[in-house]
């Protein structure tokens, strides 16, 4: 799967992007939230992260949003455009 | 219904985008629009903003302002949309974001336009970095955007 990180998540992490395949025993976006944030420093940002947003597919969803290893994951903080 | 949507660094011409929207056809009696500017003096900054960085999420920032068009669609008799957002590197004074609506009468285009705006602010993965004598710093969202974003939701 692709996983995406954009804005200050992005910057505190030095990453923008990471192709990683689904653990197992993984089964929603949540639980790559919080497996990723195990990582050590710097990926406590996704756990520390306020109203972290979560999209998969190109569309915003909820924590227990399910995960198939064909997915394309996004992490970002709340968006300011406009 | 005629959509446009454009995510796009350079600036754009308001009077020909709302004069786009009633070309060739008779059928227009309401245009609204909204323009978004950057402004110098943001209230999370001690110091006047110099610089304002838009980022985006390419593919999803296209797909999620084709929905909130869609849904703007299903609640109001609209004939025409344009949404353009702004990417990159912006000054204070730069225009960031453009809404216009066409309709037969101007209570839909006036809703539409607001409920567009509305969802565009909490919705669309767009981001912004200012930068002022302090240092950068990504801005917060606003809880009075989620706010007036709820302000459509049905009961």
């Amino acid at each position: 799967m692709k996983i995406l990180f954009f804005a200050g998540l992005r910057e505190a992490l030095g990453l923008s992007s990471e192709d990683l395949s689904l653990p197992p025993g993984m089964t929603t976006v949540g639980e790559l939230r919080a497996f990723l944030a195990t990582r050590g420093e710097p990926w406590t940002a996704l756990a520390s992260t306020k109203n972290l947003r979560f999209a998969v597919n190109q569309t915003m969803v909820g924590a227990d949003a399910p995960l198939t290893d064909d997915d394309e994951v996004a992490f970002f903080p709340p968006v300011t455009g406009g | 219904m005629m959509v446009v949507i454009r995510v796009q660094e350079p600036d754009f011409d308001v009077g020909a985008e709302v004069a786009g929207l009633s070309a060739g056809r008779d059928d227009v009696g309401a245009i609204a629009s909204f323009v978004g500017l950057v402004r110098a003096d943001k209230a999370s900054s001690d110091s006047a903003v110099q610089v304002m960085t838009l980022e985006h999420y390419p593919g999803m920032t296209e797909k999620a302002l084709g929905d909130i068009v869609e849904q703007a669609q299903t609640r109001w008799q609209l004939l025409g949309v344009r949404v353009i957002h702004r990417v990159g590197r912006l000054v204070p004074g730069d225009r960031i974001v453009f809404v216009a609506v066409s309709a037969s009468h101007r209570g839909d285009a006036f809703a539409a336009c607001e409920f567009i705006m509305d969802y565009l602010k909490t919705r669309a993965p767009f981001w912004k970095k200012e930068e002022s004598e302090q240092g950068g710093r990504w801005v917060d969202a606003r809880e009075t955007d989620d706010t007036a974003a709820a302000r459509w939701e049905r009961p």
